[in-house]
């Protein structure tokens, strides 16, 4: 089994970081589907432009709930300018790699910070032009 | 760490009287069972001592009946497209259980593409085929019935005997996999009314790399490996005599231990299965009850809110070794075929797990098993999006919904 699981997967798969849900959270972004095997959730506060805590809670496989852990970790004090560049093959890199048919474990994790960012940015519109 | 092996299902280990057994035709009598010396005679003599140990095992009216292939997989194909080829001037259709080994699936549609038709019989919500289905399913085109004995993944006992008689009613080549069962309840091919029927040794204590494919004399088979005039030339290439032997003793030893098995692992099973309901909320038994409905080794076993592969993962980290059907772990992504075929819903589907027995798990075994499991099941609720849904009110339990709460729990029954 670990050979198809990089040591920093299962460290982050076995020591979650940052699992929950933000308290009144300012954006949450919610995406997969349980019928297809995954669900992401992912919630943001933001302060002063930055996104100051996120938080995760996932349904998935070792490699989706590794993926949702360390993207919270990545995301954490960037600038929402930032946060919105943030992608998949970030994720992938600082977990040292994913066999191919995980891919899609990134994937989803780039849409759910992209999805609570839009979130935030709905419920703030004036915040997008800062 | 204690380990737990809970994938027999999977593979067995090899027993050492097997591996002993084994051993010599390795190095000392190495000789091809084909060439006409002295260790040509060694290797002939173990090929044809192992087709009476396999040919008791199963009932088989000859040792002349038993083929060995290189495994499970081959002994499939080979009766699938075997039986198909042969028959192919009488007609080209072939029914089969929709919960069929991929083996089998994937076989037949590979014969799908050459020009044969396939009905695929549904199943009950337990995995159970209807012999009146598959009657129903035969046309006049039909050369082949393929049902297996066991299911792999639901551990259902079909009611072989009854499409049996069926298929020897109308004279139809009937192909019983085995593959699940082989070596863990008794088989009698001959009343069965098997044509065909496959075993796979590494499933009950033997090696892996042998396969065995049972024919009847009356069932016709087409070679579908092309060589030399081994087996009776209906499987060429010389044959892998060290693990032949294997599986030979593993079937004696299995004639011989078939009910302590069975007894073995039904108890194990049902204090499993009981330990688990009992300490885990939201948990649900897929397939038919325990019982003899249900194969004694199997427990496939959903877990609402969690996902099957985070699960086994996480087992794992604890020394148990258990399957799971859900998406994430086969490579193509998709959830076991068998569990749509009986209408489990999707997020029990992913939740799924399979602990499979072996006659060497003790209850001491099962009991850390039921020490750890409900911790890692709890951890992983604990990072589910659905399970703090659930929590907060939002959505409802597919296995006990919550307007059910004032009826009696799941199982439970009502005293009066």
């Amino acid at each position: 089994m670990s050979a198809s699981y990089s040591d920093r997967v299962m460290d982050h798969f076995l020591n979650p970081r940052n699992v929950g849900v933000v308290k009144d959270a300012d954006g949450v972004g919610e995406v997969g589907a349980a019928a297809i095997g995954d669900v992401l959730k992912i919630s943001i506060r933001v302060r002063d432009g930055r996104i100051a805590e996120a938080r995760f809670k996932a349904f998935g496989c070792g490699t989706a709930i590794a993926v949702s852990s360390v993207t919270t970790e990545l995301i954490q004090g960037r600038t929402l300018d930032e946060a919105s560049r943030f992608s998949n093959q970030e994720v992938i890199a600082a977990l040292g790699g994913l066999p191919p048919e995980k891919m899609h474990c990134p994937v989803l994790a780039e849409e759910a910070v992209k999805a609570a960012l839009k979130d935030y940015l709905k419920k703030n519109p004036s915040a997008g032009n800062a | 760490m204690r380990h737990v092996y809970l994938d027999h299902q999977a593979s067995t280990p090899v027993r050492p009287e097997v591996f002993d057994a084994m051993r010599p035709f390795f190095t000392e009598a190495f000789g091809s069972p084909s060439s006409l010396h002295r260790h040509g005679l060694r290797a002939r003599d173990a090929l044809a001592q192992a087709r009476e140990q396999v040919a008791a095992l199963i009932n088989a009216e000859s040792p002349e009946d038993i083929l060995f292939t290189s495994g499970g997989t081959e002994a499939v194909n080979l009766a699938v497209k075997g039986a198909a080829y042969a028959s192919q001037r009488k007609g080209n259709h072939i029914v089969a259980s929709a919960i069929e080994h991929p083996s089998v699936l994937n076989s037949i549609e590979f014969l799908e593409k050459q020009g044969f038709t396939c009905t695929r019989v549904k199943v009950d919500a337990q995995g159970w085929i209807d012999p009146a289905a598959v009657r129903a399913a035969i046309t006049e085109q039909t050369i082949l019935i393929c049902v297996h004995h066991v299911n792999h993944d639901i551990g259902v006992v079909e009611p072989i005997r009854e499409i049996g008689e069926i298929a020897g009613e109308r004279g139809i080549t009937f192909f019983v996999d085995a593959t699940a069962s082989g070596g863990w309840l008794p088989i009698d091919a001959r009343a069965l009314g098997a044509g065909l029927l496959s075993l796979a040794p590494h499933r009950f204590y033997g090696p892996k790399g042998v396969g065995v494919l049972y024919r009847h004399k009356r069932a016709r088979l087409t070679g579908i490996l092309h060589g030399g005039v081994q087996e009776g030339g209906r499987r060429a290439g010389t044959e892998n005599v060290p693990a032949i032997v294997g599986a030979g003793v593993a079937a004696e030893i299995a004639a011989r231990e078939i009910p302590q098995r069975s007894t073995r692992t039904a108890s194990l099973q049902s204090r499993l299965w009981a330990g688990l309901n009992a300490k885990i909320p939201y948990v649900q038994l897929n397939g038919p009850s325990l019982g003899p409905r249900r194969l004694s080794t199997n427990l496939n076993v959903s877990f609402e809110f969690v996902e099957g592969e985070g699960l086994a993962l996480m087992a794992d980290m604890h020394g148990i070794a258990m399957a799971s059907g859900a998406a994430c772990v086969s490579k193509a992504l998709k959830v076991s075929p068998v569990l749509t075929a009986i209408g489990l819903e999707h997020t029990l589907a992913q939740g799924n797990v399979i602990l499979s027995l072996g006659q060497d798990n003790t209850e001491a075994d099962i009991d850390y098993v039921l020490e750890a499991l409900p911790g890692l099941v709890t951890k992983l609720r604990g990072m589910s999006p659905m399970w703090d849904e659930f929590e907060r009110g939002m959505t409802d339990s597919v296995i006990r919904p919550r307007r059910d709460d004032t009826a009696p729990a799941r199982g439970g029954k009502t005293s009066r």
